[in-house]
């Protein structure tokens, strides 16, 4: 399983962990940088904690492959800072601002799938002061979470393999098991995704969309459809449906590799620039996506397998890891802003909380078609509640002075 | 979540500019007319002994909400929310927007605080009237055990239920009555966001076309049956029938002195059999005649009818045994009146093309045992073969409140 799918996302312990300005540095390297020594399944950091301040990593790539090293958050989804595109054989540098608070770091040989050599990274010492500069909280923010972006779809590359690999192979145990774990990635930067307007409807529309705007039904749900078949004469009984042959599978199976394998490319081209307002917007969206009449708290997402709780867990995570993304922004916005941050701190706790007592991505959440409509409905409020704090994010952020 | 979009200064009374609305014209209680004639308020003042709502010139539409406290409401956020729909609701009344930033004030990154389907409407009479569900005091919950009104529990089962959850019971709710459909909603919906992350919409029940009336000057309406309803209603202009029937004295809870309870029913009609009864038999059912809506004892609509009156036609007496009229009256009933303020509903079709119709009967009385009277009283109706009650719940409603203060605060 996905190792960053396990994590939780922790809602308490984020104040003060913002690195600013994260920036990358070419083969600088002094005496006190941080040795970072990445190879074809290691990730060997020089020292395991440091003091506030600026940090240099020098991440040698010992490796075979072009490799990656990131600076995580505690929450080991944020990016606090990453440096890319290290050929085998050189090294690059990595320079941040760390606020004390505890860290992970991690290298990605290949650049895709999970990363390796996940260790925890403690930085001690005095808060920082915040930058004055607020421009360059901003380029921190969108720089943060335009890399998380990458790594999630770098994830889902492998994610997508293993599972296309299962399903092909007539392992539908091991395929079910890992739908639901393989959309995690997708999930979590949904609307970010979906800016690509003609990967979405291939990748992840539900069989409705998908004939109402007369597209071939592909794609995750068309996968789901012929895993839970049974549900599926259920759901739509005026229809012949049958088993795809092995041909079918196959079919549909490389169709999802190369549409994943594209989404990867858009999101790793030059071209591909979000705006802080793309990361405000996009956190409520998410949460759009789990309250619409086809989303995941009508149990719509998933109508075949009912998985939709680890849709609606994943679709959370994102949202919160958008907004984490701009948490000290909004919190540096005089009483508003700390009154809208306390709120979305709250509410977000609360969310995960209720999530939670129906199950985890490590145990499973449970059947959504268990779920009956008392707690559907509580579900519903503690949306609404986190939701309603959210939709001011984005005037907090970019339309209050500082003060 | 404490709901500080909403400024408590905001909400003293005070009519701004944008917002004034003359109150116009006196208003005569006694003298009959019919709707024509009369004045139309278009602001209904919110503060006063009582909640505007009850004897309120009935206004033609309805919408009524049920609330639920979320799961993890605490005390603080139901007293919280109080104040804030307060807030919103002295403003809403006045036909200003529910924030002074409103619908487009607030500057362009942020979805506006009014969600701006009302602008440029008139108040349009809007009264909006809180009361508090037998749920809001259990144990356990907001430490309100000792507050609950001891007559305020669950009604008990009658005769020809069908009740759903989905249309029944609730810890709050919040009757908005005015004369424009679209203010009714809109004051409903912006009070709903405000109650977000505190409580949730349970249930919700659009009415048009009164079927009531609270005074001789509003003629009597028509129910979907086609027969005038509310003939014998209390009205507003009879203090003494008030005090007797619908306003409570706070003598078992000090807070609900001069407010009230209110029944609230959803009573499906089933036309398609009804419209193939013939009238004779339809007036036999009501007792009275459909045109002039007179007692089948003789008269003209308020005549008081007379159970005693004999019929050769009929062989027997003249209000049938089994008519509506005759379970329903006061007479039959020691005396219990209710103050009702019913609306039509009509919501569609059903999957076999009939009519999703019926009646949404709300009263407010001194005491439930009014009503539960009376609907037991209603058991042996012949009514009853041509209606179903399929929605149900109870509420106290607090007193009216001074500017400044905040409804239901007496709780805490």
């Amino acid at each position: 399983m996905n190792r960053r799918s396990r994590s939780t996302v922790l809602a308490v312990a984020l104040a003060g962990t913002l690195a600013l300005s994260a920036c990358v540095k070419n083969s600088e390297s002094s005496d006190d940088a941080i040795k970072v020594t990445s190879t074809a399944d290691g990730c060997e950091v020089s020292a395991a904690k440091a003091d506030s301040g600026t940090i240099t990593f020098d991440v040698t790539n010992e490796g075979d492959k072009v490799t990656e090293f990131y600076l995580l958050d505690s929450d080991k989804l944020r990016i606090i800072g990453e440096v890319e595109n290290i050929a085998p054989g050189t090294s690059r540098g990595l320079t941040v601002q760390a606020q004390p608070g505890d860290y992970f770091t991690e290298c990605k040989p290949g650049m895709v799938g999970d990363g390796v050599g996940n260790a925890k990274f403690t930085v001690s010492g005095d808060d920082l002061a915040v930058d004055e500069d607020e421009q360059k909280a901003i380029d921190a923010a969108v720089a943060s979470y335009t890399a998380y972006t990458k790594d999630q779809v770098a994830e889902l590359v492998t994610n997508v393999d293993d599972f296309v690999a299962a399903y092909t192979s007539g392992d539908d145990d091991t395929a079910r098991r890992l739908f639901p774990i393989t959309r995690i990635n997708y999930e979590r930067i949904e609307p970010t995704a979906e800016q690509f307007g003609d990967l979405d409807p291939k990748i992840d529309y539900r069989k409705p969309g998908a004939e109402a705007e007369n597209l071939p039904f592909t794609g995750f749900h068309r996968i789901e459809m012929d895993l839970w078949l049974d549900e599926a004469k259920t759901n739509y009984p005026d229809e012949k449906l049958s088993a795809l042959d092995d041909t079918g599978r196959k079919e549909l199976g490389e169709q999802l590799v190369t549409d994943i394998k594209a989404l990867y490319d858009k999101v790793h081209s030059a071209d591909f620039v979000l705006t802080i307002g793309d990361i405000t917007n996009g956190s409520i969206g998410l949460l759009d996506e789990v309250a619409a009449p086809d989303g995941k708290l009508p149990g719509e997402e998933d109508e075949f397998s009912h998985t939709d709780l680890y849709d609606f867990y994943a679709n959370v995570e994102g949202a919160k890891v958008a907004y984490d993304s701009v948490r000290e922004i909004a919190a540096g916005k005089g009483a508003e802003g700390k009154q809208l941050v306390g709120d979305l701190d709250r509410q977000f706790a609360a969310m995960f909380a209720l999530l939670e007592t129906h199950g985890d991505y490590e145990q499973g959440f449970v059947s959504y078609d268990t779920v009956r409509q008392p707690q559907r409905n509580e579900l519903g409020a503690q949306l609404n509640a986190l939701s309603e704090p959210l939709s001011q994010l984005t005037h907090t952020v970019l339309g209050v002075s500082k003060s | 979540m404490t709901g500080g979009r909403l400024s408590r200064r905001s909400a003293l009374g005070l009519i701004g500019a944008a917002g004034a609305v003359g109150v116009t014209g006196g208003f005569a209680a006694g003298a009959a007319r019919d709707d024509d004639a009369e004045p139309q308020e278009s602001v209904v003042p919110f503060h006063g002994k009582h909640q505007s709502g009850i004897t309120t010139r009935v206004q033609q539409h309805l919408y009524f909400a049920s609330f639920d406290m979320t799961s993890t409401a605490t005390r603080e956020d139901l007293k919280s929310l109080l104040a804030d729909w307060t807030d919103a609701a002295a403003r809403l009344t006045q036909g200003r927007e529910v924030t002074t930033e409103g619908a487009t004030g607030g500057g362009p990154y942020k979805p506006p605080d009014d969600t701006g389907e009302a602008l440029g409407l008139e108040p349009n009479a809007l009264t909006i009237t809180f009361g508090f569900g037998p749920t809001l005091f259990a144990a356990d919950r907001f430490g309100l055990e000792k507050k609950r009104p001891k007559e305020l529990v669950e009604l008990p089962s009658f005769a020809f239920e069908l009740l759903e959850d989905r249309f029944s019971g609730g810890d709050l709710c919040i009757q908005a009555c005015a004369d424009d459909p679209q203010v009714a909603v809109h004051a409903i919906r912006n009070l709903s966001r405000i109650a977000f992350g505190r409580a949730q919409v349970r249930w919700t029940q659009l009415g048009y076309g009164r079927t009531s009336t609270t005074s001789k000057s509003q003629s009597t309406p028509r129910n979907l049956f086609g027969f005038k309803d509310g003939t014998a209603n209390v009205f507003s202009n009879d203090d003494s029938d008030l005090a007797t029937w619908v306003w409570a004295d706070g003598s078992d809870q000090p807070w609900l002195a001069g407010g009230s309870f209110l029944v609230a029913r959803k009573i499906q009609m089933l036309i398609e059999s009804w419209d193939r009864v013939r009238l004779e038999e339809q007036e036999a059912i009501v007792g009275r005649d459909k045109g002039r809506g007179a007692p089948l004892s003789g008269g003209s609509e308020f005549t008081e009818p007379d159970f005693d009156v004999v019929s050769t036609a009929a062989r027997g007496p003249a209000i049938p045994m089994d008519s509506h009229v005759r379970l329903a009256h006061p007479t039959q009933n020691g005396g219990a009146r209710m103050l009702r303020r019913g609306y039509n509903y009509v919501e569609g079709n059903n999957d076999l093309g009939q009519l999703n119709a019926g009646l949404f009967f709300l009263a407010f009385v001194r005491s439930p045992e009014q009503f539960v009277g009376v609907q037991r009283s209603l058991a042996k109706d012949s009514l009853n073969e041509y209606i179903r009650h399929i929605g149900s719940a109870i509420f106290a409603v607090p007193g009216g409140i001074r500017a400044g203060e905040s409804i239901g605060s007496g709780l805490f």
